[in-house]
């Protein structure tokens, strides 16, 4: 009998031996979630139709550049939707059929219309396209996000096409957004003409009829900051081709131009080198311009062959440091809408520990205070059987690494009244068995086995209830859900296990039990 | 110390007048909601929240007045309060989102929002504690997820408590526990309340916790109809529901002492949480007590009328012959 009770002990201090190790210090160990430690929370949307409308667009260039090889003509070949192009007209069907079969075909499907075709992308190759699409932009927004220098940020994947992200202690807001969402796409197109201050002035100049091959983008926006260089915003016709792609840097750096305005040096990679090479070369005195996020950078006339570096310069010196981040993290696939922003000051996180661990000491107080008064001594093992319930919950919380969160505080608190409940249940029944003239040591027998199956019950069920919870929820819910299960657990080795063995520890040497304070 | 000590009380005879009483909570609760509908928090409406926190005591109506007077998009929708505990110095302003679903100008309100205030020379200076930006599809989706999360909890419940139990108990459980969400949101209607995703979450963990007290009662009804096989069901449920009356009582009430601990202390954020649970507790109590039982005999009796011989038959005579059933169905 004693030696049982020793093994029981020593597994019950070992446990809370393990727990305290685990949490302690407590600032250290534990994580804390964005509403108590301050910081950003934010819910962006990729815009996966921006992917399946780039591939429908590139098949329509392909295909038309294939029609005027093979000489076939067309009234309208054109991208009708995102996934979606139609032709008509065509002068010979079978150079056309051979031609789409070769381009285009396997991945759109093709309906035949009235007076011609129209190809939509096929759904699985879709469904392909929406899900890369969406893993590229989360690794992206995980290199920028890296570049930024946060510590443990948050970055995942919710639902089919969001992505979370935290950034506890940024209060930079409006940048930390603009570095994420910038898609960052760098191109080098040839001018046509430009600049010219309104769109319509643009398409004026071309007779209101844009060559198949050209379009209209405007140039920068001014800057921000006042004092800085802001050249004139106007409107630029430019070459839709681009001759090469942001995807194709080795490397970018911070510098400066040779007005020592901030600049970003970059150089391109070996084989985009030797294309840009001769591209230059037999371009000389044309104009080139950088295109970034379909807006013209800068316009540049080619001096001379261009091997493998080149700067973007009329840019702020903020600007230059945010381009380099993003042009190094590469091209966003998509562009991202923010559907979620949640900005927490620290001295907020600050207040609301300081009123949880408030709650958190009345409560326990309340609690205390009510099980010492009604069942007296039997009362400090329900509460020394509460505190374990406690540091376990802290203990296992701080080891798997969880998050305490503000509702996660509340779980802590409510822990406390259901755990008790525990040993009121247990407590009651023995007072039950001794009414009905059982020995003390009989009763308390009596009163933890009898309850035992019971409490597994309504634990069971409460278990339910929070399982369905945390599938509900995010972050903060989240982290109340987890309190509450790992509350849950440990309260049921407590509550019968270590209060089971505080009883056996006191009435333990003794032969003849006479009474219990309960 | 000993609380309801040798209890005695008919609660079955009462039964009828506490579903009486459930319905006319529920239906006012309905009512209120149908006239002044459930305000919704800033997750499921969409919007922009933002609290600052001013150098000087702010007077809401100043705030009022400020954004009435410069904020571009209208002030008149604008919900304006003040925040945290008396003397923490800081004010709400929710208004709804203009030019919702384009994304990179989500922002856009709430620097409209600050720019209001800081125009106003009399506001003084302040700081932003906490911006809150939320587009409406994102709240569309979540009200889905909380239904069904509620939904799929109820049948865990009622599956787990048919395999422990039986069908009947289940069905009590499961009716006791819809009651008192129920209940719940009619209060938090009476009280004008924001659901809010906390408050989502303290309803489901009432829908965890109010099953505990049913499970304690019925796992007493379980235990009489095994030792007094000759009793009715109505008197085994009576004497059960008063054996077990105190630690009904005494569980509801130490979670009780936590939750009013988190509702006066817990601070701004946990009220509407904690004020959900105070109520959940109250009410799981009393379902446990009065409905829980009161559908079983129910559930039990509609069973047995149509295969038994006479019509007229008094129900605790079928009631009894139902009585021995569990014996057999259950091993424990």
């Amino acid at each position: 009998m004693m030696k049982n009770v020793r093994w029981r002990v020593a597994l019950t201090v070992a446990v809370i031996a393990l727990s305290v190790w685990a949490f302690y210090p407590l600032d250290k160990k534990l994580n804390l979630g964005l509403d108590l430690k301050g910081g950003v929370h934010l819910v962006l949307r990729v815009q996966t139709d921006d992917a399946l409308r780039s591939e429908t667009e590139t098949t329509v260039e392909r295909l038309r550049s294939s029609l005027s090889r093979a000489g076939v003509q067309y009234t309208k070949l054109e991208a009708t939707a995102a996934d979606e192009f139609r032709v008509e007209g065509l002068s010979n069907d079978d150079a056309f059929r051979t031609a789409a079969a070769a381009d285009a075909e396997s991945v759109f499907d093709r309906n035949s219309g009235a007076g011609g075709y129209t190809y939509k992308i096929k759904p699985n190759v879709a469904n392909q396209l929406r899900e890369e699409t969406v893993a590229q932009a989360l690794q992206t927004i995980e290199r920028r996000v890296n570049e930024l220098g946060v510590a443990e940020p948050v970055i995942a994947r919710q639902g089919a096409d969001q992505i979370l992200v935290e950034l506890p202690g940024v209060s930079d807001v409006a940048r930390a957004k603009s570095l994420i969402s910038s898609t960052a796409v760098l191109q080098f197109r040839l001018v046509e003409n430009g600049p010219f201050p309104t769109q319509e002035a643009a398409l004026d100049s071309v007779n209101k009829v844009l060559p198949a091959d050209s379009e209209i983008l405007p140039g920068r926006q001014e800057a921000a900051s006042s004092g800085s260089p802001t050249p004139a915003t106007g409107f630029y016709i430019v070459k839709k081709v681009s001759v090469v792609t942001g995807n194709e840097l080795r490397s970018a750096s911070p510098g400066l131009d040779q007005f020592n305005r901030p600049a970003v040096q970059f150089t391109l990679k070996q084989d985009a080198a030797v294309r840009f090479g001769t591209f230059t070369q037999t371009n000389i005195g044309k104009p080139l311009g950088i295109i970034l996020d379909k807006r013209v950078m800068s316009v540049a006339t080619i001096q001379d062959r261009i091997v493998d570096n080149g700067q973007i310069n009329g840019i702020t010196r903020d600007e230059m440091q945010n381009l380099v981040i993003t042009l190094k993290s590469g091209a966003l696939p998509a562009s991202l809408t923010y559907l979620e922003e949640q900005t927490i000051g620290p001295s907020l996180g600050e207040d609301s520990i300081r009123s949880g661990v408030t709650a958190s000491i009345v409560g326990l107080a309340a609690t205390t205070l009510f099980m010492l008064l009604y069942y007296r001594l039997s009362g400090v093992n329900a509460i020394v059987a509460l505190v374990c319930n406690l540091i376990i919950l802290l203990g296992l919380m701080a080891y798997v690494g969880f998050t305490m969160t503000l509702p996660g505080i509340a779980g802590f608190v409510l822990t406390m009244g259901i755990g008790v409940d525990s040993n009121v249940l247990i407590f009651e029944r023995i007072k039950e068995e001794l009414d009905l003239g059982r020995g003390v040591r009989a009763s308390i027998n009596a009163g933890f086995s009898r309850v035992f199956l019971t409490l597994l019950d309504t634990h069971i069920s409460a278990l339910i209830a929070a399982a369905f919870l945390f599938q509900f929820g995010t972050g903060p819910i989240r982290g109340f859900a987890l309190t509450l299960t790992i509350g849950l657990i440990s309260n049921l080795f407590t509550s019968t296990f270590v209060s089971k063995t505080l009883f056996e520890l006191v009435l333990g040497r003794r032969q003849q039990v006479a009474a219990l304070s309960i | 110390m000993r609380l309801f000590k040798n209890a005695n009380y008919d609660f079955l005879r009462w039964r009828w007048h506490a579903v009486a009483l459930s319905w006319v909570v529920i239906i006012a609760g309905i009512a209120v909601i149908a006239t002044k509908g459930l305000p919704r928090g800033i997750e499921f409406a969409g919007g922009t929240g933002v609290v600052a926190e001013f150098d000087r005591e702010p007077s809401v109506e100043a705030v009022r007045d400020a954004l009435n007077r410069n904020y571009q998009f209208g002030g008149q929708d604008a919900i304006v309060q003040s925040y945290g505990n008396p003397g923490s110095r800081q004010v709400m302003v929710r208004v709804p989102q203009v030019g919702a679903e384009q994304g990179t100008d989500l922002a856009t309100v709430s620097a409209a929002v600050e720019g209001a205030l800081r125009k106003d020379a009399n506001l003084g200076t302040f700081t932003i504690v906490k911006r809150e930006i939320v587009s409406p599809s994102v709240s569309g989706q979540l009200q889905s997820k909380g239904i069904w999360a509620f939904v799929l909890s109820l049948i865990g419940i009622l599956a787990y408590i048919t395999f422990r139990f039986q069908l009947s108990f289940a069905v009590g459980a499961v009716v006791a526990t819809l009651h008192d969400i129920l209940v719940t949101v009619a209060f938090l209607a009476f009280f004008q309340y924001d659901m809010t995703l906390n408050i989502i979450a303290a309803i489901l963990t009432v829908t965890g916790y109010s099953t505990n007290d049913t499970i304690v009662i019925f796992d007493r009804v379980r235990e009489n109809l095994r030792s007094h096989r000759r009793d009715s069901l109505n008197d085994i449920i009576n004497r059960s529901i008063n054996q077990t009356l105190g630690r009904t009582v005494l569980t509801a009430g130490t979670t009780l002492l936590s939750a009013i601990a988190l509702y006066v202390f817990g601070g701004e954020v946990l009220r509407g949480f904690s004020f959900t649970m105070i109520v959940g507790i109250v009410t799981g109590t009393y379902s446990s007590v009065f409905v829980a039982a009161a559908i079983v005999t129910f559930w039990r009796r509609k069973q047995v009328r149509p295969s038994s011989a006479a019509p007229s038959a008094p129900a605790e005579a079928s009631a009894q012959k139902q009585g021995r059933k569990p014996r057999r169905a259950r091993a424990s």
